[in-house]
């Protein structure tokens, strides 16, 4: 140990190297806007008003994005787990060909599914709706939930549902009763995960809610300030702090489900 | 895999009454099963079919019609079989987008995995702190990626920006980051910036596999840590690194959010998934909105995801075996 302490100091900087670009974003959001140009290292002329404009008018877009990742979470949880308690203890017949159809799911680019969501949503008149984009949002979590889930269900001792059954439990018991508990982490893996993409969720947001006013989410929030005449880099970044919360808090309250999630998820981006 | 399975000790009755019997015991029990198993799974097969399978036939039939403005809302645009295709693939640029497109994924997945590697191997010594810092390296990853982009755009600011006053350092004048002909350069170091994580958490749990008692034998007959790395990482790692980099080909072919938001795919950044997302959504990058068209680029781009993503599950198959 004594002599490992310059890999300490190494790894320090390239941490460090790494998180500059996080560290700027902060940096500017407290520097007041007549001193943003002058690039220095900390924020000498410090201001918090950036983030008084931010809770002014991004509420909206916070709480919409707030909507629209618990309604994901919970859509995905209700279409993965009774599938994945199929695909792992039941004889699903075409069992693999499902497993195959989830992973090639992922790999269709996000700009084709969001061209055939638009037209459909133009269709029917979802654009720019809350249910639309938590529909949308939930293609993004599925798969992976469904693959995470069913790889955790098989581990799952076959006698502790035979032993349900034997008790007379149904299907529907077994699953709701045995199975469910037994999977808990898996599931808050599951969620935290598909909160996380929806409430990031730059594509869909930006094509299928592009005109849905307080209806549209933080990400768009951030996207408004994007291209405007003259491009407000205080309150911009004050919004894109903000719009960090939920990794921070992911990374530092649950970093146990992330790992998890995060080795499950290789096939994920 | 960190996610292990509960363990139980077994219960002394069981091993009277094994339970396959009581799972699938008789024609009638089976039957039951396989109903279930239906209704357990039935959700999730519509689900696929209805927001996946879906979009995606519409976005095909779009590319095989000849939509404007009008028909889109009102339908009935006519069908024009493969020409749109052959428009679109015609068009002078159709291969010089090809040609970022592969330097943007190429360049990316390539960086990513060595810069991966070599902090893997690094992180993998037990140092003080070594895996708080290594979640650390998580962020850039778990961030938005329009918290990113936007960031990157301030610091590659040509007047303001803190990679100019980066590279004044060391005497080089300011570049212009994010105008034509450097955006390509840009997108692909933000880019590598976002995959560094993703590299080194699929590498580092690759070398939590390779057994420990190799590399000691091979230091006790001698071998420097340069050496044991060529002779016993990189070869006992080929299967995690292949299907590291096909499928960092395969996410990388497609991205959109990153370019969009730092370039809006201007200049040499313009790829085939951007251009496809200009071309239907484009904020003012043109004033023409081109449906079947954009839908033609995507489903070209579909079909060189699928392929890699097909070589990728072939691989993964083959390894399983």
């Amino acid at each position: 140990m004594a002599r490992s302490w310059w890999k300490t100091a190494l790894a320090l900087a390239l941490t460090a190297v790494m998180l500059f670009p996080i560290y700027w974003m902060v940096n500017v959001s407290f520097t007041r806007r007549e001193s943003i140009r002058k690039g220095q290292l900390l924020p000498l002329d410090f201001t918090t008003d950036h983030y008084r404009v931010v809770f002014s008018q991004q509420l909206p877009y916070l709480t919409t994005s707030l909507l629209v990742g618990v309604g994901t979470v919970v859509l995905t949880l209700l279409v993965a787990a009774p599938a994945a308690y199929g695909l792992a203890k039941l004889p699903v017949p075409g069992g693999r060909v499902l497993s195959f159809v989830l992973i090639v799911g992922q790999m269709i680019p996000a700009v084709v599914m969001s061209l055939g969501f638009y037209a459909i949503y133009n269709r029917i008149g979802m654009l720019d709706t809350i249910p639309g984009l938590i529909l949308a949002d939930s293609t993004l979590a599925v798969p992976f939930a469904v693959m995470l889930f069913t790889a955790f269900m098989r581990g799952i001792p076959n006698e502790l549902i035979e032993a349900a059954e034997l008790d007379g439990a149904s299907y529907w018991r077994t699953f709701r009763a045995v199975m469910l508990p037994i999977s808990r982490n898996s599931a808050i893996t599951v969620a935290l995960f598909a909160f996380l993409w929806s409430w990031s969720d730059f594509l869909f947001a930006s094509t299928l809610d592009r005109e849905g006013g307080s209806l549209r989410p933080i990400t768009m929030g951030i996207y408004n300030y994007i291209g405007a005449q003259n491009q407000e880099w205080g309150p911009m970044m004050a919004t894109a702090v903000v719009a960090s919360i939920p990794t921070a808090l992911l990374l530092v309250l649950a970093q146990k489900y992330v790992a998890a999630g995060v080795t499950a998820g290789a096939v994920k981006d | 895999m960190a996610i292990t399975p509960p363990t139980r000790a077994p219960h002394p009755l069981e091993t009277t009454s094994r339970a396959d019997d009581a799972v699938v015991a008789g024609p009638h029990r089976r039957h039951a099963a396989r109903l279930a198993a239906i209704a357990f799974v039935a959700p999730l097969v519509v689900y696929l079919v209805v927001f996946y399978g879906y979009p995606l036939v519409q976005n095909v039939a779009m590319s095989l019609q000849r939509y404007d403005r009008a028909t889109f809302v009102s339908g009935g645009a006519p069908f024009v079989g493969l020409d749109i295709y052959r428009e679109v693939i015609g068009q002078p640029k159709f291969w010089r987008i090809v040609g970022q497109t592969a330097t943007f994924t190429l360049v990316s997945i390539t960086v990513q995995y060595v810069v991966g590697l070599a902090l893997a191997v690094f992180f993998q010594h037990n140092f003080r702190l070594s895996a708080t810092l290594r979640a650390m390296f998580l962020v850039p990853w778990l961030l938005p990626v329009i918290v990113s982009g936007t960031t990157w755009q301030w610091m590659m600011n040509p007047d303001n920006g803190a990679l100019n006053s980066l590279v004044g350092l060391f005497g080089v004048d300011p570049i212009w980051w994010l105008n034509a002909d450097h955006a390509l350069m840009s997108v692909i170091i933000a880019n590598i910036w976002l995959g560094i994580p993703f590299n080194l958490v699929i590498l580092y749990s690759g070398l939590q596999n390779i057994p420990t008692t190799l590399y000691e034998a091979a230091a006790i007959d001698g071998a420097g840590p340069w050496r044991r790395f060529w002779s016993i990482t990189v070869p006992l790692l080929r299967p995690v690194s292949l299907i590291t980099l096909l499928l960092g080909l395969v996410y990388t072919l497609k991205v959109v959010d990153i370019i969009w938001i730092m370039t809006m795919g201007t200049g040499t950044s313009q790829t085939l998934a951007t251009w496809s997302y200009a071309m239907a959504f484009g904020k003012g990058a043109s004033a023409v909105i081109k449906y079947s068209e954009a839908s033609a680029v995507g489903g070209i781009l579909l079909v060189i995801a699928l392929a890699f993503g097909l070589v990728y599950i072939a691989v993964q198959r083959k390894q399983e075996d």
